[in-house]
């Protein structure tokens, strides 16, 4: 008789034991217990994050790559160890198709500078979506501005999700390159970016995936989705601000330029002539972020250990309860209600500019954001100037939800 | 936050005074704030270095509404020259030493509480940013950066 198989183990989602792991959370803000719903800007930093970068700090400290001392292989190995944390978790064949950047916005330039350039002529396309970040817009406008091309736009519903047959319609045989946004800042929709990127393949384009909401609230696998290049942000995700990465296929990164000069990027440099060095370095130049990578693996690896199933599966309870609440606030409007979203929940309220909701919430002790979020285009389409949004990371809960709804029955009270 | 949304503020901001688009006006700037997306419109008639008539459009939060109102009150009627001397007393009033005597600022006075939410300085400044810059009549249009 076969035994039974043993039931797989669900990693129980504990709040409370994940807060406790994030020591910004336990404070007041003008005497009220912080309410952080500002995960979209950026994220807070477990006890984990923390303590792998000082340990570099204090045990490791030294530059990469090219001492010959203890402390330097030490370090290099902590950098280089990251970046093959950062290839697993993403789900990348080759630790040489991660590049580690100052952020998403660096990536994109980057992408843009090394790749798009010198594929692009006059009268080409770049094809970009009407949701999408301004780090996802200006380097292409800059550059088409540059080169001559134009810049094409897929536009939005007005829930807020893209048109798919417009965006079939406008890949054209002048387009060289897609950039799209896997999760949107400002409306939280979630793009079907294999689709798309399938139907882009269909006609040899290439296709940039920004990830920088996406990887902080779910599983990510880029092989799966068989993007060009996907770019995220270590800050977004539980990590340090100014480091990030930029995932590229070895084809692509192999046929690239450098994208800065300088040291480490190079394999030798005489007057005469100067060799750079094989992706991943050859993006790399000066010395790196080398705490930032370390810290961020550190974010990757407590997110892995919280099971990123679990994550989404607690973010999207989140979601669905602000959601549900906040709407029956009256004269709330939610801008961006697609079927598919996560992470972020903006709404106008009748009457009261989102400058003075988030005033208001802010002496509640309920940080939000207030504005056009870096999505100016956005705005414009829902013939707004910006919005109220609360975003959601591991460590909210639902009574932060009513402490949310608390404080914009305040606002209410304040302006009548 | 009872010293932010003052009673007067929320009033100026519910029905804003001196609100419409003037016609004759001999002058007139654009202000903007590109941080929250506050915008505003400042037309003026000045007859012998005395501003006679003014008015504003725009769209903004409270604190932009209700300062652009309150800054048209207060100005109406004074010459160019009082009326840059209130732009003084209230852009020290908000961000310079606190305590040091300026100009009588009146009603003006009740925008005091935004000095403790700085983020919300320039909005109660655009206001007087553009007016400056309808006197002053430049083609640019008036920006708090």
């Amino acid at each position: 008789m076969t035994q039974p198989a043993a039931a797989a183990v669900t990693p129980v989602f504990d709040v409370e034991a994940i807060r406790a792991d994030f020591p910004v959370l336990h404070q007041e803000v003008h005497g009220k217990p912080l309410v952080y719903l500002d995960n979209a800007a950026t994220t807070q930093k477990p006890r984990q994050v923390i303590d792998a970068v000082t340990h570099f700090y204090e045990h490791d400290c030294a530059n990469v790559h090219r001492g010959v001392h203890l402390l330097s292989q030490r370090a290099t190995v902590a950098y280089e160890s990251a970046r093959t944390t950062i290839k697993t978790h993403l789900g990348a064949a080759d630790s040489r198709e991660i590049v580690f950047t100052r952020g998403t916005t660096e990536g994109i330039n980057l992408v843009a500078n090394s790749f798009v350039r010198p594929r692009l002529a006059e009268g080409d396309e770049v094809l970009i979506t009407g949701m999408e970040h301004h780090s996802n817009i200006v380097p292409w406008q800059l550059l088409c501005a540059e080169v001559g091309a134009t810049l094409k736009v897929v536009p939005i519903t007005d829930d807020g999700e893209l048109e798919l047959d417009e965006f079939e319609a406008l890949l054209s045989d002048r387009t060289r390159i897609v950039g799209v946004v896997h999760v949107s800042n400002a409306l939280g929709t979630v793009n079907p970016v294999e689709e798309m990127i399938e139907m882009a393949h269909a006609k040899d384009i290439p296709v940039l995936v920004d990830g920088a909401q996406a990887v902080p609230h779910g599983p990510v696998d880029v092989q799966k989705l068989d993007c060009d290049f996907y770019v995220f942000s270590g800050h977004k995700t539980y990590g340090p601000t100014g480091i990030g990465a930029l995932y590229g296929k070895r084809e692509h990164l192999l046929d690239m330029v450098p994208w800065q000069g300088g040291g480490d990027m190079i394999l030798s440099v005489t007057w005469e002539e100067t060799q750079y060095a094989e992706p991943p370095h050859r993006f790399e130049a000066g010395t790196p972020n080398i705490e930032g990578a370390i810290g961020l693996a550190a974010a990757l690896d407590y997110l892995d250990s919280l099971g990123l199933d679990a994550v989404a599966e607690h973010e999207s309870m989140l979601l669905a309860s602000a959601t549900e609440a906040v709407l029956a606030i009256p004269g709330i409007r939610l801008i961006g209600s697609a079927e598919e979203r996560a992470g972020a929940l903006s709404f106008v309220m009748d009457g009261v500019h989102p400058h003075d909701i988030g005033t208001i919430l802010d002496t509640e002790g309920v940080a939000i954001r207030a504005g056009h979020h870096c999505a100016q285009p956005v705005m414009q389409r829902f013939n707004i100037s910006a919005t109220v949004r609360a975003s959601f990371g591991v460590y909210n809960t639902t009574d932060e939800i009513d402490r949310l709804v608390a404080g914009l029955y305040k606002v209410k009270e304040v302006f009548g | 936050m009872k010293d932010l949304y003052q009673e007067i503020i929320l009033d100026h901001n519910k029905q804003p005074r001196n609100c419409y688009v003037m016609d004759c006006a001999h002058k007139s700037a654009d202000g903007h704030n590109p941080l929250c997306g506050d915008t505003v419109k400042v037309y003026l008639r000045i007859e012998d270095g005395v501003i006679s008539e003014i008015s504003f459009q725009g769209a903004g939060c409270a604190i932009c509404t209700a300062s652009t109102s309150l800054m048209t009150e207060s100005v109406k009627g004074k010459t160019v020259e009082e009326a840059k001397d209130l732009f003084d007393g209230f852009h020290h009033m908000l961000t310079g030493v606190a305590d040091e005597q300026g100009v009588d600022l009146g009603k003006l006075q009740v925008f005091e509480g935004v000095r403790e939410y700085p983020v919300r300085v320039k909005c109660a400044t655009l206001a007087w940013h553009t007016l400056n810059a309808a006197i002053d009549g430049e083609d640019e249009p008036a920006t708090t950066e």
